[in-house]
Parts: structure tokens; sequence; C-alpha cells
């Protein structure tokens, strides 16, 4: 903390290095700082992929801001299984295979449908970071899907209420029951026959499945998304 | 949702936890324990309570409809998976904690629903799983048993979703409803996969005859007018969606395992 008192300049400095150790883009953007920083040139970009050389998405207001934000996860989504696919992990077995293929394919309709029904509307394709993830693992493969699809279902959850329209709130639940699928299959692949597929880490005492906020979903999708999402705009209920 | 769900409890009706707790003696197949459980933890549903069912002068009609439509799916499933778990030799051990698990939560749902319904909750009917005969097996032969969980799950599943826009005017609610939901859908894609089967739908296929309705117009591949079938095809388009059913096409379904209500 020592150096905060040797220049503002440094202070920004340190301030986007703060962020960038633990989740730049989230902290720059509830903190409002995406764009001065950004300007300022500040060195924390090392690898080229920051704020300062991939574009800032507004995922908008009202209804398509939900789909937006629905989009922004499928795509998430999409890359993601696209990338286990590319290259599996050794050992991979056919029910493993067949499970990832078949949620791969679902993962990119849902991409091509929002893509196509936002139409004009529709943010632009965001870019990802797996580095995280170890894709010759199967249990970092796993988990990661496991965290994913978790992550959707609470997502989706969490969005019904944020939406105006019936044709949109039952998309959005046609769409929220086959990411539960997919977790319920990815759950029982790392646990089989255990109660994990919907294990009482996501299913409270009441039966009732995860639900969050399009903040707190976009906090935890943040390591994987390049690009700053701006969600201020979305509707709060 | 509720973001103070404590301070809410702390300023609940006093005549509403009288009401709740005092049906504690007509649960029939909830366990007092199990709702006691509900109960000490359903800060939500009882803000709900508080904040709807007396404050505003209790829930809509559409509503309580609603949650007394799913209380009903509720009740079929959780009695369902409490009888098969204490039928002898049916359930066997290594697939008994995924039985139990689902066991838990459809109770859970049924205590859920019968505190946010109050007074309102429709009594759990009389269910005849063999449906007349035609599953005479269902509690003695296990492939049986996992074909009517199938149904069943897959039903729910398509049951909410059809109705989740009735909720809409209230947030907390239609959220409950969801929650509800995604966890059917958990289940349904364990059973299924027990059978054999993929964990999604593919069109409007199933392997079992009798559970054709259950299924019926799950082949949609066009989505808000858009053709899904182009991005991928039309297996993986099917699968992405699961479609609604009506509440008339769920009661049908259930109403061969309903004697009386």
């Amino acid at each position: 903390m020592s150096n905060l008192n040797a220049s503002p300049g440094a202070e920004l400095e340190f301030l986007g290095r703060l962020a960038n150790a633990t989740s730049r883009r989230t902290f720059l953007q509830w903190a409002g700082l995406t764009v001065g920083v950004a300007a300022l040139g500040c060195g924390d970009d090392d690898n080229g992929t920051g704020p300062g050389n991939t574009p800032g998405v507004n995922l908008g207001s009202g209804d398509t801001g939900v789909l937006n934000y629905a989009y922004a996860l499928e795509q998430l989504e999409a890359a993601f299984y696209i990338r286990v696919l590319s290259a599996p992990y050794s050992g991979i077995t056919a029910e493993e295979t067949t499970i990832l293929r078949d949620i791969r394919d679902h993962e990119i309709v849902h991409r091509e449908f929002f893509k196509a029904v936002l139409a004009n509307g529709a943010i632009a394709g965001l870019s990802v970071d797996f580095s995280s993830i170890n894709f010759t693992s199967r249990a970092s493969v796993l988990g990661a899907a496991k965290t994913f699809e978790d992550l959707g279902v609470s997502a989706y959850n969490g969005a019904g209420q944020l939406l105006t329209s019936d044709a949109n709130l039952l998309i959005a639940g046609k769409i929220v029951s086959v990411e539960a699928r997919h977790a319920s299959a990815i759950r029982d692949l790392l646990n089989p026959n255990s109660m994990d597929f919907a294990g009482d880490d996501v299913v409270g005492p009441t039966g009732l499945d995860v639900v969050r906020t399009p903040a707190q979903v976009l906090a935890a999708a943040d390591p994987f998304v390049v690009n700053a999402i701006n969600a201020n705009q979305l509707p709060t209920s | 949702m509720t973001p103070n769900t404590e301070t809410l409890l702390e300023t609940i009706d006093p005549e509403l936890m009288e009401r709740v707790v005092s049906r504690r003696d007509a649960l029939g197949s909830v366990s007092k324990r199990t709702l006691a459980v509900a109960m000490a933890s359903a800060p939500l549903a009882l803000g709900v309570l508080a904040k709807n069912a007396f404050a505003q002068g209790g829930l809509p009609q559409g509503i309580k409809d609603v949650l007394n439509y799913a209380l009903t799916l509720e009740y079929l499933e959780a009695e369902f998976y409490n009888l098969g778990l204490a039928a002898a030799n049916l359930i066997p051990s290594a697939t008994r904690p995924v039985f139990q698990q689902i066991a838990k939560h459809e109770n859970a749902h049924v205590a859920l629903l019968r505190a946010t319904l109050g007074a309102d909750a429709v009594a759990k009917p009389t269910f005849d799983f063999t449906a007349g005969g035609a599953f005479a097996d269902v509690f003695t032969n296990y492939q049986t048993y996992l074909v009517l969980s199938q149904g069943f799950e897959d039903t729910g599943v398509r049951a909410y979703k059809g109705r989740a826009a009735e909720l809409k005017s209230n947030d907390a609610i239609l959220t409950i409803a969801l929650q509800i939901h995604s966890v059917e859908a958990r289940h349904a894609s364990k059973v299924r996969r027990l059978r054999g089967q993929k964990g999604w739908i593919t069109s409007n296929t199933t392997d079992v005859a009798a559970l054709a309705a259950v299924y019926a117009g799950d082949e949609v591949t066009t989505q808000a007018g858009i053709n899904t079938a182009a991005f991928v095809n039309a297996a993986a388009a099917s699968e992405a969606f699961d479609e609604p059913l009506t509440a008339q096409a769920v009661l049908a379904i259930a109403g061969m395992f309903i004697v009386s209500t």
C-alpha cells in the first residue's frame, strides 16, 4: 500500500493492478473506472486482452437487455464446450463425449437463437478467456462445466422476474430447464448415482434451486470474459 | 426477491404464524419434522406471505390457482417417492441416494407451497399409482417405477413453465416457481439417464407408449418465429428448448393417477 502516496498516477495504476489481481473488469465496472483507467493506458494488461484492446459491451435496457444478458452467457457456454470438444481430455468415455457434444450443440442453438431474435439489438460476440481451465484434465473440464451450468440455471431463475413480455418469460423457461438437465448430467458424471445431480449445495432445504442477480452472475462469469460488460441499464425487478 | 428476510420474519403477522403452524396436524405424508425444517428455513415463503397474503389482503385468486395446481403435482410426486422408498426390494441400494434426494425435494415443495397458500391450500388427493392397473407392478418392478418417475418429472417441468406467466404480478412467487421448476428438471435428467435415455428430450419421442402424452408437442423447432433447426440440426433444436404443457394436458396425465380429490 505504500506506493499509494507516490503520485496520483501511481494510485490509479495501483487500482488497476488491484483489480487485475482479483476481478479486474467487474471491479472497474462497478467502480466506474473502466474508461478512465483504460484511457490512461495503465500497464496492467500484459496479455493484450484487457479492456484497453477489447470493446466494452453494454447489454442495454428492458427485455432486450435481459435477452442480451442471456446471450452473453450462452456465448460463454458455447465457446467453452466447443473448446472442450476440439481437443478432449484423455480417457474421455463414450458417454461423456455424447453428453458434452449434446450440450455443446444445445448451447450453440441457444446462442444463435438469441443472436437472431435480438437482431440489431444484439451485443457483439464476446472474447473469452479460459486460461484458468486445464482442458487436458477431466476434473478441470467437468468442474468448469458444472460451474457454468449451475451459473446458467441461477441466472435464468433470477432473470425471470426481470422480463416484461410473457413470450420472453416462456422462452427463458424453455431454456432454463435444459440448462438444469445439463447441470444434473455433468454433476452425475462427477459423482455417479449420488445426491449430487441436485445436491444440497444448489438445492436448499426448501427444495429451491439457486437464484442469482445479474450482478452476481456477471461477477462469477467475469474471469472468463475479456470484454467489460455493462449491466447498469438492466431492469431490477 | 426479498432482500432482508430476517426483518420480514421478525415482523410477520402472529395470526399468520398460528395459522400455518396449526396446519401441521393435517399434513398426511409430510412428517412434522420435515415441515419444521421447511418452516425454519423458509423465510422467503413466509416473507411472501407476510408481504402479500396478509398485508395486501391475500394472494390474487389467479396465483392461488396456479400454486394449488403445482401443489397437486407435488403431492403426487412426494407420495410416489415416499411409497417407492418404503417398498421392499424396489429401489436398488446403488441408486437409493438419488431417490432419497428427489423425495426430499418433493416433500419440501409440498411443505413450501402449503405454507405459502395457508388455508387456501388444496387437500392431498387420493392417488392410485397403478392407474387402474395399467402400471400394476409400479412398486414391485424397478423399471416400471422408473418409467413413472420419468413421466412425472418431465410432466412437472412442462407444467411449471406452462403457467409461469400467470405468476408475473408477484416477482417473489414467480421466482420460487422457477426455482422449483429447475429442480424438477435436474430430477428429470437424472431419472431419464437411469433408464438409459438422454437427460434431455429429443423431439416428441419416448420409448414408452404410455408416456406419449408427456412428450406431445415437444418436437418444436421454431422459437419466436426463428427456425432453430437451422443452427445445428432438428434434434439439437428440440432438445435445447423444453416446451410447456397446457394445464388441461397436465391434468389429463395426472388424472390417470388421481382417484379422488
